[in-house]
């Protein structure tokens, strides 16, 4: 974990409530992808954090939809503007047991962390498939951004709106050596449940510090308690008392 | 003895900076951050005879200037703090420890403090009768004056180290309680543990925290929790550790100039964790600033001051 001052360089509005903001600072604390950043905001007591989109050696980028005072104060930040982040939190998935094809399960703005793992994930040599899933058409974001790495991306709206109508889990491919899952609590159940491949799910919660020390975020596993910040948020299927 | 040293119950401090409990786990992760043994001391998560997973999420909520918690003393249990969260903690940290103590009963208080009065490097217990996220233990101690001797005079009785007791602002008159303590033996006292607080979530229409109420800190409590330690320093003759949304070297200070011995820092450390680090750096300036030679002589400095 390292602290450091970011300044905007943008921050743009990519679908309907959902923007993408690019940090430039120093990103050395972030080692793989699914983690995620604590941003301080003006005002507001407690850190924000918000997943890793991207990141490169001089700058975070981070998609984030607007969903209560912080992230609205975020949304109204322009480029020029600097935030005080704590950088490198939580442990992010893990890319080595991915095989050969694995799938990629993401629910609005369960989406971005998903983003640097195809990235890695394609740079390792792995075949990768993104199911990507939205509530409707004008909520659609980053599907061109998957393709363009190489992704083969199935899109789904539960309108029907855009691509496929329905769930993630209604689509799944038939082939694939393991999964990784970013979105609401009830779709990574249905993944849990859905796919019988291994695979693990990045899980949120609200929080307070963002990186262990104030147990507001712990979650009950087979294997005791655990903080979604620190010991998370990215946790193996096998680990979370879900079967029922 | 430095300018910054104090001594609590008998024992030097280097400084009078402290992490509170529950914000600053075993301190080992802390340590991989900043050396900790820059610390006065500091306070360890609350340890119960049993282990707690603690309350359902979501056990936080932002206030304004502050947060509530209701996490509800999830602590692996006595017997592995002992075996292995006190070992870690001795391989990062090497002065005297102060060990945060609850219960739910007057013997389960008793039997933990039993347990850490045998670690060498416990230099105080710090036995919390006022937290206020579980049922039928916490609270209902430090709330009633009898309740709160019953619980200090069973833990005395059990170890010879000092015996800090944790006071709880939700009630009606805290220097009663603090009195009872100090009659039944308290070696000190420290306040305020959180107040009693809750939010409701505008969309839901429904609490915010899944328990419903939480423990308020933050700077927001910070003149409650000095007004307190003016009160409860002016009435016993035992040490105050004062806590309650410090959050810079200037309240350090005037938390001694209430009459703190010594200061927790809670809240500060889960939004900066540096916090404490920064506090105590910044201590020598700041008493420059406001011509203070040493700490020890200023505690409880505004004691004296009489309207004329």
């Amino acid at each position: 974990m390292r602290q450091g001052i970011f300044t905007i360089t943008e921050n743009v509005p990519l679908a309907a409530g959902v923007y993408r903001m690019r940090l430039a600072g120093d990103t050395s604390a972030i080692t793989a992808p699914g983690q995620f950043i604590n941003i301080r905001l003006n005002g507001l007591y407690l850190r924000r954090p918000i997943s890793v989109y991207d990141a490169d050696g001089d700058a975070v980028t981070v998609i984030y939809k607007t969903v209560g005072r912080g992230t609205e104060q975020m949304a109204r930040m322009r480029a020029g503007e600097t935030l005080d982040a704590l950088t490198g939190l939580g442990n992010g998935y893990d890319t080595a047991p991915a095989g050969e094809h694995p799938l990629l399960l993401g629910g609005g703005v369960g989406v971005p962390p998903l983003y640097l793992l195809a990235k890695r994930l394609i740079a390792g040599g792995r075949r990768v498939s993104a199911v990507l899933g939205f509530n409707t058409r004008s909520e659609v974001f980053c599907v061109s951004e998957f393709r363009a790495l190489g992704c083969a991306v199935t899109v789904t709206t539960a309108d029907g709106s855009c691509g496929e109508k329905g769930f993630v889990t209604d689509v799944l491919p038939a082939d694939y050596s393991y999964f990784y899952a970013c979105g609401p609590l009830p779709m990574l159940k249905a993944v849990c449940r859905a796919c019988s491949a291994p695979g693990q799910v990045s899980l949120e919660e609200r929080m307070g510090c963002g990186f262990g020390a104030c147990m507001g975020c712990t979650i009950q596993t087979k294997n005791g308690p655990r903080r979604v910040c620190k010991d998370g948020p990215v946790f193996r299927k096998e680990e979370l008392p879900w079967d029922a | 003895m430095g300018r910054l040293s104090v001594s609590l119950c008998g024992i030097p401090l280097d400084n009078p900076v402290i992490p509170a409990s529950g914000t600053f786990g075993y301190g080992y992760e802390f340590a991989e951050l900043y050396d900790i043994n820059i610390l006065g001391t500091f306070s360890f998560k609350g340890t119960t005879k049993e282990s707690r997973f603690g309350n359902p999420t979501p056990r936080i909520a932002e206030c304004t200037a502050g947060m509530i918690n209701a996490v509800g003393l999830q602590n692996p249990g006595v017997e592995r703090v002992i075996s292995e969260e006190l070992p870690r903690l001795r391989s990062c940290f090497h002065k005297p420890v102060m060990a945060n103590v609850s219960g739910f009963s007057v013997a389960d208080y008793a039997y933990t403090c039993e347990r850490l009065d045998a670690e060498p490097q416990v230099g105080w217990l710090e036995v919390n009768v006022s937290c206020p996220n579980v049922h039928g233990g916490g609270m209902s101690f430090g709330t009633d004056p009898k309740a709160a001797a019953e619980v200090t005079r069973a833990v005395k009785k059990v170890t010879k180290k000092p015996v800090i007791v944790k006071l709880s602002p939700n009630v009606t008159d805290i220097v009663s309680i603090a009195r009872a303590c100090e009659d039944a033996g308290a070696d000190g006292v420290s306040l305020i543990n959180t107040l009693l607080g809750m939010r409701i979530d505008l969309k839901t229409r429904r609490p915010v925290i899944a328990n419903t109420m939480g423990g308020f800190s933050g700077p927001a409590i910070f003149p409650v929790a000095l007004r307190m330690v003016y009160q409860v320093s002016k009435a016993v003759g035992i040490p105050v550790v004062g806590m309650g949304g410090v959050s810079s070297a200037e309240d350090v200070i005037e938390m001694l100039l209430a009459g703190a011995t010594a200061v927790e820092v809670g809240a500060a450390n889960l939004v900066d964790p540096w916090a404490c680090r920064d506090i105590v750096s910044a201590l020598p300036r700041t008493m420059d600033k406001y011509r203070i030679n040493t700490l020890e002589e200023i505690i409880g400095g505004a004691h004296s001051w009489q309207k004329t």
